[in-house]
């Protein structure tokens, strides 16, 4: 089991209030994403969960628990931390181990468990080592085997792949996923990689300033976004936003997805020239400077000929988004 | 050129250096060679160097005299006991105040340290007074519990610092792991503190050890330490400097040893936190 529900719940450290009252509900077995720009409180939200941080008011519910004055070790979660966060006096073995200890499991059983958990994460021919002689990701994985052995209720994970190179973090991506497929335990992830959350989430959430702008899946948000900042964060390259003058249009601003656009050599709704074209082979990012509107981006077929200066037409070809003054979804 | 004026100024430094060194370390070697001279030789004038009758004497009629095994196992006692009451009392103290810090936990350290900035004099009649009514004048006991009262402020200073260096996350992620909060110091912090407890518990045996104000007013005979065994050679006896030389390289000979074994220690312990 692993259900979490927060309700009405706040948080302020002095007088700021960082957290305005907020309801969410993790349902069992759901890999939710906290996605957000810094500074939107996902990390904050995630260590009221974890019972790190104390709520200003509110409930939090655990399996039907209230789990809200709860320590962190009374509420079946177990969390990856950012830093890894293993203890570097003790080798791998122990590490993961750890918690097993602190609940008291006999040692034949503390060892099966162990080494179960490092068959699962191919860390079987470094259990003796100290965490400093392994590399990030070993690092991360040892992180993630000492949350797994306690079959928590939940996992929590703390941007656990920002400290990994581009390639690693890929790796350990689809590694965490397989872990969900097998394991079936709820996850709650924090990050602000909006690419992170679009390839690993049943079910985002997306927060700005406290808020919860908007919850749903990725392809929700992808296509039906309730405002300006969620069309603005999820999708990459970013959706152009574009004044409704521009475009006869009544809406305060349009939205269009860089991959909606079509460039032309004749025609099309706005017109510009090329200020770069980024050949990526099978997609080329290329950027229009439009009069009166600004930059315009468009994501398009790979082997288009189009270079630097040429003068060009960009034509809409699917949804376009129509905010209101306040950056709300018409 | 460029090259040549590095070596000269390393060697100007480096007899700076030495020049210092060999001054500050001059007192103690001139009473170590004191104490192997006559007490003719000691006073005599010019002073001599080397060149005297090296006897041990005096090493014998201290022997003879006072009982020094006693006065080192009550130097021990002290000096090792203060500083693990101390530590005992600091490592929660300090995690407190690192890891969980309040508004006034700055000032709360500031207020530990202006403790050490009053002259001790000027507490000796309460204390002394404290002491007797609790019956513990010339006691091991009392002298444990003022050194570890004198030395605290210190002890909880330096572990706080370390304890600082010390990333939040770890003892965070101790915490979702199941441990309790004793669990948590004893298992997690203690472990990775462990050089900075080092250098703190060498840095207070040495100062308990040294101490000189409280162990002479509150001992009389029976808990006496090597300091108070000190002093029975200086002013009682008239100026009998080559015996007094003697027992001060009696007192000073164990601390001396110890520290500079655990020079290396004591030294990264210092500067710990300090180059990152």
């Amino acid at each position: 089991m692993g259900q979490i529900t927060l309700k009405d719940i706040t948080k302020s450290f002095d007088d700021t209030q960082v957290i305005p009252p907020l309801n969410l509900d993790i349902k069992d077995g759901e890999f939710v994403v906290f996605v957000g720009p810094s500074g939107c409180g996902k990390s904050t939200l995630l260590r009221l969960i974890a019972g790190l941080e104390d709520v200003s008011s509110g409930d939090i519910v655990i399996d039907g628990n209230d789990a809200t004055h709860a320590a962190p070790s009374e509420r079946g979660l177990a969390m990856v931390f950012q830093s890894y966060a293993l203890y570097p006096h003790m080798s791998v073995r122990k590490n993961i181990a750890f918690p097993l200890k602190m609940a008291g499991l006999d040692k034949d059983k503390i060892d099966e468990k162990v080494s179960g958990a490092a068959e699962v994460l191919n860390l079987t021919d470094y259990l003796e080592r100290r965490p400093g002689q392994l590399s990030g990701g070993q690092r991360q994985r040892v992180a993630i085997g000492r949350a797994i052995v306690r079959e928590p209720a939940a996992f929590l994970f703390d941007e656990p792949l920002s400290n990994l190179d581009a390639a690693l973090r890929v790796n350990m991506r689809s590694e965490i996923i397989d872990l969900h497929h097998q394991l079936k335990t709820t996850m709650v992830y924090v990050t602000h990689d909006q690419v992170e959350a679009m390839t690993m989430a049943d079910k985002i959430v997306v927060l700005n300033a406290g808020v919860i702008e908007q919850v749903g899946s990725p392809l929700e948000l992808y296509h039906s976004p309730k405002s300006r900042f969620v069309a603005g964060f999820i999708g990459s390259p970013k959706m152009n936003f574009i004044p409704g003058t521009a475009n006869n249009d009544a809406a305060f601003e349009i939205g269009v997805r860089p991959e909606h656009l079509l460039v032309v050599t004749e025609g099309g709704e706005f017109r510009g020239k090329v200020a770069s074209a980024e050949h990526l082979g099978s997609d080329t990012f290329v950027r229009v400077d439009v009069p009166g509107v600004g930059e315009v981006n468009a994501r398009v077929n790979g082997d288009i000929d189009v270079n630097y200066g040429d003068e060009v037409g960009l034509q809409i070809n699917g949804p376009v988004y129509r905010f209101d003054e306040d950056g709300l979804a018409i | 050129m460029a090259r040549q004026q590095t070596i000269s100024n390393k060697l100007v430094w480096t007899v700076l250096a030495w020049i210092l060194g060999a001054t500050i370390f001059f007192p103690i070697l001139w009473t170590v060679l004191t104490s192997f001279k006559t007490e003719a030789q000691a006073i005599s004038i010019p002073p001599v160097m080397f060149d005297f009758d090296w006897t041990f004497e005096n090493y014998e009629t201290v022997q003879e005299r006072s009982n020094y095994s006693r006065h080192f196992w009550n130097s021990v006692v002290i000096s090792v006991g203060s500083t693990l009451l101390g530590l005992l009392i600091a490592v929660p103290a300090a995690w407190a105040m690192a890891f969980v810090p309040g508004k006034r936990t700055k000032d709360v350290l500031m207020w530990m340290l202006s403790t050490k900035m009053m002259p001790a004099v000027g507490v000796m009649i309460p204390i002394y007074l404290m002491v007797q009514s609790a019956g513990l004048l010339d006691s091991k006991t009392a002298l444990v519990i003022i050194m570890m009262l004198v030395n605290l402020p210190i002890i909880i200073w330096m572990l706080y610092t370390y304890f600082k260096e010390i990333p939040g996350d770890i003892l965070e992620a101790a915490r979702m792991d199941g441990a309790s909060l004793k669990n948590e110091i004893i298992y997690v912090l203690t472990p990775m503190a462990v050089p900075g407890i080092a250098s703190t518990m060498l840095l207070n045996v040495i100062l308990a050890w040294n101490e000189a104000f409280w162990t002479l007013n509150l001992t009389a005979a029976k808990a006496a330490p090597l300091t108070a065994f000190i002093a029975s050679y200086s002013s009682p006896e008239g100026l009998f400097y080559a015996k007094l030389s003697a027992a001060s390289t009696m007192a000073i000979a164990p601390i001396l040893i110890m520290g500079w074994f655990s020079q290396k220690q004591l030294v990264r312990g210092l500067t710990f936190g300090a180059v990152k």
